[in-house]
């Protein structure tokens, strides 16, 4: 399992996700992942092998780097967009949740043969109801993350410059000994670089997190001026045929838009759809 | 994710370029990327390691080293590539765009549509006009100023393209002036060469590419007035499509380009 196996899981989440999504996952691993893999970790390879301290005293370069160095650079953006990444699958999951529940009803209103199946597995999972409130919440858990890292890294390493020099008087160093760091203005280069594209990516969090709220209250506000008909019949039968007939007729007026396409599309149902005349 | 990675994101972008676009993908991914990955990344492998100063003094070897090479050629090289392919993304992002917009039509039953199925618009290669034409001139415009850019940025650091052999370094804690030396610069010097030669072939390419289009765009423009003005009352709507039609057949014939494998 390395960046690649991630990147084959994540790819199967972007066709869910909205169009600021798809972008700021683009952004994740163009910008972000690959510049890691292809060009900082090979400015951070020889950072404990490179750092000189002015003493022969032994143990002395060991300490010193540990104390300044309580967790590398490269290992903080490595945890930071494995942990940015994967509140992603809270979303994939939910959508394979909401495909096994359709497939299930398919079989139920007699639909089970292998082509319908096919079809659920891939059409594009609308973000309304409880696929919203999953997909709302992988966003805020981004953003949480995105920021708990980026104050993680400034309370470690304060300023986001790398510095030549640092002065160290950890023991077994004798008084007060310099030490310098290996390719400082290169790292700074790339820490500014990385945090530049964290930043970004915090905006296209914000930016899809409110678009998402107003796509929801423009919804709402369409809904609340038609509203549906039929659940008040819910309650009135309760013989058992009836009770079954109006639970699929729920199910079916609940995952509205993408199952009626779904069925519609298809040819030999009940169901008729306006086709293409010039098909 | 590495340039492997990059090369199937792209490869899916060449379907919608024009034949210039393909020779200069070609070029980016064998003459650049492939010879950094190959070659380049060993040259400067041991750019540290072997950066040798003639003192004894603990540290003045790093600070000098840092101080004549603030961001390694291969690190530049790097983020060059990454910059410079990453526009055609916006093309590919506009082809997405457009293909939903088909597959939207196509659901509800719209009776303009042409498509039999779902998997024709799918495969559909869509041709350079309209809003995608200006998404398209506006990715070879960013990919003409990063390469510019970049080409730039190295000139400043390096003063030149060429990699001298010996430095002479006075920063602190070296003591007086020490004499700093290079590991590899003639072969450093060399690849310095190719890439700004091929980072050039492509600026080249990028420039043809843009005024090809521009080209098109007007030549389109003039055939459309000129054919408005013979023809201003007499078409119904059957001869509006049949010209286009035979507009999109003239047109394709001249396109037709043979495709660059991913």
């Amino acid at each position: 399992m390395n960046w690649a196996g991630l990147y084959t899981v994540l790819s199967g989440v972007n066709r869910h996700s909205t169009a600021i999504g798809r972008i700021w996952l683009s952004v994740i691993f163009i910008f972000r992942i690959m510049v890691l893999v292809v060009a900082a970790e090979s400015v951070w390879g020889d950072e404990k092998s490179a750092f000189t301290c002015n003493t022969q005293q032994p143990g002395c370069n060991s300490v010193c780097y540990d104390h300044f160095f309580p967790i590398s650079h490269i290992r903080l953006w490595a945890l930071q967009l494995i942990l940015v990444t994967t509140p992603a699958l809270l979303v994939a999951m939910h959508v394979a949740y909401q495909q096994h529940q359709e497939k299930k009803l398919l079989v139920l209103t007699g639909h089970g043969d292998p082509k319908h199946m096919e079809e659920v597995k891939k059409h594009k999972m609308r973000i309304s109801g409880s696929l919203w409130w999953t997909y709302v919440c992988s966003v805020v858990f981004r953003l949480l993350f995105e920021a708990v890292f980026m104050y993680i890294f400034y309370m470690l390493y304060p300023g986001y410059q790398m510095v030549r020099l640092v002065k160290c008087e950890a023991y077994p160093c004798p008084n007060t000994v310099d030490c310098f760091i290996s390719r400082p203005t290169e790292k700074t280069i790339f820490t500014v670089f990385m945090l530049v594209t964290s930043s970004i990516c915090i905006i296209l969090n914000m930016a899809e997190l409110v678009y998402l709220v107003i796509r929801a209250c423009a919804r709402r506000g369409q809904h609340n001026s038609n509203p549906p008909s039929g659940k008040g019949s819910f309650y009135g039968h309760k013989l058992s045929s009836e009770y079954k007939q109006n639970e699929i007729n729920q199910l079916l007026t609940e995952q509205d838009g993408s199952l009626k396409d779904m069925l519609r599309r298809n040819p030999g149902l009940q169901e008729k759809g306006d086709r293409c005349s010039a098909c | 994710m590495d340039w492997g990675a990059l090369h199937t994101v792209l490869g899916g972008v060449n379907k919608h370029s024009t034949s210039i676009g393909k020779i200069w993908l070609t070029v980016l991914f064998i003459f650049r990327i492939m010879i950094l990955v190959v070659a380049a990344e060993k040259v400067w492998g041991d750019e540290q390691d072997d950066f040798i100063c003639n003192t004894l003094q603990p540290g003045c070897k790093n600070v000098c080293y840092d101080h004549f090479f603030p961001i390694s050629h291969i690190r530049l090289w790097a983020l060059q590539l990454i910059f410079v392919s990453t526009p055609a993304l916006l093309v590919a992002m506009h082809v997405a765009y457009r293909r939903h917009e088909k597959k939207r039509q196509f659901r509800k039953g719209d009776q303009k549509c042409e498509y039999k199925d779902i998997e024709e618009i799918r495969k559909q290669r869509f041709h350079i006009e309209g809003s995608l034409w200006w998404t398209y001139t506006s990715s070879i415009f960013f990919r003409l100023v990063f390469e510019a850019v970049f080409m730039y940025a190295f000139y400043f650091m390096y003063d030149g393209f060429r990699m001298p052999r010996l430095m002479k370094c006075s920063a602190w804690p070296c003591p007086n002036t020490v004499d700093c030396f290079v590991s590899r610069p003639t072969e450093k010097t060399v690849f310095t060469i190719f890439m700004i030669a091929v980072s050039s072939i492509c600026i080249l390419l990028n420039v043809a590419e843009l005024c090809y289009l521009l080209a098109k765009f007007f030549l389109r423009r003039s055939k459309k007035a000129g054919h408005q003005k013979h023809h201003p009352n007499h078409e119904n709507k059957e001869e509006t499509k049949q010209n286009e039609m035979n507009e999109l057949i003239s047109d394709s014939c001249q396109n037709t380009v043979i495709g660059f494998t991913s």
